[in-house]
């Protein structure tokens, strides 16, 4: 469908919502005063605005991604960051992708505005993995643009805006909030991030690698970044069981629940004794525990950070794409490296390791979990020097289907002393 | 300098250096700018980097009053020495579908998050929302009034409600989307607000909507239904286009290689034999494709985009369950529909999605995700509510034991026998 029957389409269901045309209201000074003015809390109901759901998208369309909707032919990378669109109509759209860490704050926002404002008509996008995008239409726009974005740096050196993330790349690593903002981690995010970019820095505005390699970092296993399906994550891990503060229990959650949660069926309802006093509470069968944190989810007096504990997994293999391959989910390849903040040394070297054997060794187009299918899980584990443990074996649900059930396979270091 | 106090921070400081931007120097900026609550973010950081655990407390329900979601109660657990972050909630903001903005949008945003919060946000979080980090509980109210009163925009969703949809590009910038992935995000979001906002089900439910099966949402990883575009007709070809990659004139996968020599195009080894059902072929200087035999994963369009392009005879396939770890373990999503066509009102698809709700409602255990109650109860009963026809495009393959649950109405004169009359026939 063409914008304007979509248009008509979406009016004809929703067109007295507020949000789809908001260019007056926003055109109106931000009053500080208004929300205490309008919110009554004796009254909540009274001027209460609900389920307007968000802004029409159209609104804030460039002028040219509007008029080439849906007519887009054909598209090519002109250099790394920068993709070139080329309409049916004859148009022409230059995206520019800059890296982000997605952890932001209102001035760099303003920031993006006032290059969006300078080059792009006021307008910009963000992706899905954290890189803002920048419209421009023609290549003097283009040259300027890049220009001003190279230029800008925060007074520490780094760049703000790092124009990358395209084709065959280390594209932005999509993440979690960790130490800077989540109560559930088992390592940060934010600092890993920036410590595994600086060090990929030369992958992520080149395009030198077999295929596009995503780097995503969950905080704890809840997976808020949902790190199951990426070439290589980065997983923080929990190692310690549970504690049970037995008199806090009852106050702040309820003991069925705490029981419940655990998916492993190794929390059971107990009764113990505390100054003569009997109180019901929980006990753990640590040999059953899996450090899932599950349990913590739903009950504050189970919590099981420790700073010898935790940690972080790498997974390596996954893919969302249907290309070539069926989606693949990450596999567990190391279990265990400890948190080394600020900079991650150890997960940083054996993420380069493991993409570097990856960039030489793989064929054209090959993403990582093909390249580790094609030559054999025995010979990743050799190529990469990284020791295999038994914690790479599942035991688990299904982890039957993960066995190898085959006389075929490769000698490699794991046999050669057979 | 503003009247802020700035803490020792000799291990976040230490991220300030290297090329990637560095949060530290943007927060540590913004703090030193006035913003005391920044710098006691960084100062609670430092901490945790010491102490290598976080500093926030477990929860703590906190909310605008007649929604269940949205807003995330956060405090710290060392407020005395952090008191600009004690208490320090997250507020989720429904971003327009593909996360385009005005200047003009974000300015105001700014502004109001100045003045009501820490000035910190994500852009964005996971799910696809706005996400402003950081404010305490009596600003809650006024945040969402100023939202809804001078921004027009509403809250996204947490808990156990619909989360907020999300969406690739589609067809605004990108020639291989088969659907209008906005459209159908917004008009998802707005046909389940009361489900976005008011939590009633067994836990979160997630809608993501991809234009082709490049699937740059992560829809098939992510989202409990997954909305994913395809064709039903022929690849589009231009034959001029092929022999110009052939010749070298145009560069293979759009420029993705640039940096390496990787060798002059070779078409059979590079996109031929890389098929996945081998379905194309040569014949003289002409491609050829048998499309009976594709299964649409892009590869060839991929590599030669000046030369092939997905059919016009366009919908979604929709695929359903697909989770995290927590707690049975990562699931993807499952094939249900091979291919429903999504046109506003999308009055079939959200009788399925109806159909799949009121199962789930019925039968799903407290946090329990859909993809988990199909692995409880099976795909067969998920066929059997959502009222679909088993084909077999759900399975991988088809089952290898013979453990099949016949009903009785299934079998020829059911299960009500008399033992007296079998034994006439067997001696006990």
């Amino acid at each position: 469908m063409d914008l304007e029957k979509i248009r008509e389409a979406m009016k004809e269901s929703w067109g007295d919502l507020p949000g789809f045309d908001i260019s007056e209201v926003v055109s109106k000074p931000y009053d500080p005063e208004l929300g205490e003015k309008l919110y009554d809390p004796k009254k909540p109901m009274a001027n209460r605005i609900t389920d307007i759901g968000p802004p029409y998208f159209e609104q804030f369309f460039p002028e040219v991604i509007k008029k080439n909707y849906g007519k887009w032919k054909s598209h090519e990378i002109v250099e790394p960051g920068v993709i070139k669109y080329t309409s049916e109509t004859g148009d022409v759209v230059y995206a520019v992708r800059c890296g982000s860490p997605r952890l932001i704050t209102t001035d760099t926002i303003r920031e993006i505005c006032d290059i969006a404002d300078k080059y792009c008509d006021g307008l910009m996008r963000w992706t899905t993995r954290n890189n803002i995008e920048f419209h421009v239409e023609t290549e003097d726009q283009l040259r300027a643009l890049l220009d001003d974005l190279k230029g800008r740096k925060f007074p520490g050196g780094s760049y703000k805006f790092p124009v990358g993330g395209t084709g065959a790349s280390v594209t932005n690593i999509v993440h979690t909030q960790g130490w800077v903002h989540c109560h559930t981690p088992a390592t940060d995010a934010s600092g890993v991030v920036k410590a595994v970019m600086d060090d990929l820095f030369e992958y992520f505005g080149s395009h030198k690698l077999p295929a596009q390699v995503r780097i995503a970092l969950a905080c704890c296993l809840n997976m808020c970044g949902a790190v199951h399906c990426s070439d290589i994550a980065i997983l923080g891990v929990h190692r310690k069981p549970p504690f049970v503060e037995d008199d806090r229990i009852t106050g702040v959650c309820e003991i069925p629940l705490a029981v419940a949660a655990c998916p492993l069926g190794a929390i059971k309802p107990a009764t113990v004794e505390i100054d003569g006093k009997k109180i019901k509470t929980v006990r753990v069968n640590e040999k059953r525990c899996m450090f899932c944190g599950n349990c913590y989810t739903m009950c504050p007096a189970m919590p099981l950070a420790d700073m010898d504990g935790d940690g972080i997994a790498i997974l390596v293999g996954g893919k969302i794409s249907n290309r070539v391959s069926a989606p693949k989910f990450s596999k567990l390849v190391i279990p265990y490296i400890p948190n080394e903040p600020p900079r991650w040394p150890s997960t940083v070297k054996v993420i380069r390791k493991i993409l570097e054997t990856y960039a030489s060794d793989a064929n054209k187009y090959e993403r990582l979990g093909e390249w580790a299918e094609r030559i054999g899980w025995e010979r990743f584990f050799e190529k990469c020097d990284i020791p295999f443990t038994d914690k790479s074996i599942d035991d688990y649900r299904l982890a039957y289907d993960t066995y190898h059930t085959t006389t075929q396979f490769k000698w490699s270091v794991h046999t050669d002393n057979l | 300098m503003a009247d802020v106090k700035k803490h020792d921070t000799p291990q976040c400081d230490e991220l300030k250096s290297g090329p990637w931007p560095s949060f530290v120097d943007d927060i540590e900026q913004k703090g030193l700018s006035g913003k005391q609550a920044c710098l006691d973010l960084l100062g609670q950081l430092e901490l945790s980097y010491t102490h290598k655990e976080t500093h926030w407390k477990h929860g703590g329900i906190v909310g605008v009053f007649g929604y269940g979601g949205g807003v995330i109660g956060r405090y710290s657990d060392a407020p005395e020495q952090f008191p600009a972050v004690a208490h320090f909630h997250t507020i989720r903001v429904n971003q327009p579908a593909s996360k385009f903005y005005s200047s003009a949008f974000l300015r105001k945003l700014c502004e109001m998050w100045d003045h009501r919060g820490s000035g910190m946000t994500n852009l964005h979080g996971s799910t696809g929302d706005m996400v402003l980090l950081g404010t305490t509980t009596d600003q809650l109210e006024p945040v969402f009034y100023d939202l809804t009163h001078q921004m027009s925009v509403d809250l996204g969703g947490s808990g156990s409600n619909l989360r907020t949809p999300s969406c690739c590009i589609g067809k605004a910038r990108c020639e291989w989307s088969c659907l209008d992935t906005q459209a159908i995000c917004y008009d998802l979001t707005q046909t389940y607000q009361d489900e976005l906002h008011r939590p009633a089900f067994p836990y979160k439910f997630k809608f993501k909507i991809s234009g082709c099966p490049n699937d740059c949402v992560a829809a098939i990883a992510r989202s409990c239904c997954s909305i994913i575009g395809t064709w039903k007709d022929d690849i589009r070809i231009d034959q001029e286009a092929v022999k110009a990659y052939i010749g070298g004139e145009l560069k293979p996968n759009a420029g993705a290689h640039s940096d390496r020599d990787w060798g002059p195009f070779d078409i059979q080894k590079e996109v031929i034999d890389l098929c996945p059902t081998g379905c194309m072929r040569m014949e003289g200087d002409e491609l050829k494709i048998d499309n009976r035999e594709c299964t649409r994963c892009m590869h060839c369009i991929n590599v030669m985009p000046e030369a092939l392009r997905p059919g016009t005879d366009t919908g979604a396939t929709i695929l359903v369950g697909a989770k995290a770890p927590i707690l049975e373990g990562a699931q993807m999503s499952t094939l249900a529909i091979p291919f429903i066509r999504m046109e506003p009102p999308y009055d079939e698809f959200k009788e399925f999605v109806d159909k799949i709700w009121d199962w789930w409602m019925e039968e799903g255990k407290n946090r329990e995700r859909f993809g988990e109650l199909i692995q409880r109860q099976s795909l067969q009963e998920f066929i059997r509510r959502a009222e679909l026809k088993p084909i077999p495009q759900m399975v991988k393959e088809p089952r290898s034991n013979p453990y099949v649950f016949w009903s009785e109405d299934e079998v020829e004169g059911g299960w009500k026998r008399d033992i007296k009359e079998f034994r006439k026939r067997h001696a006990a």
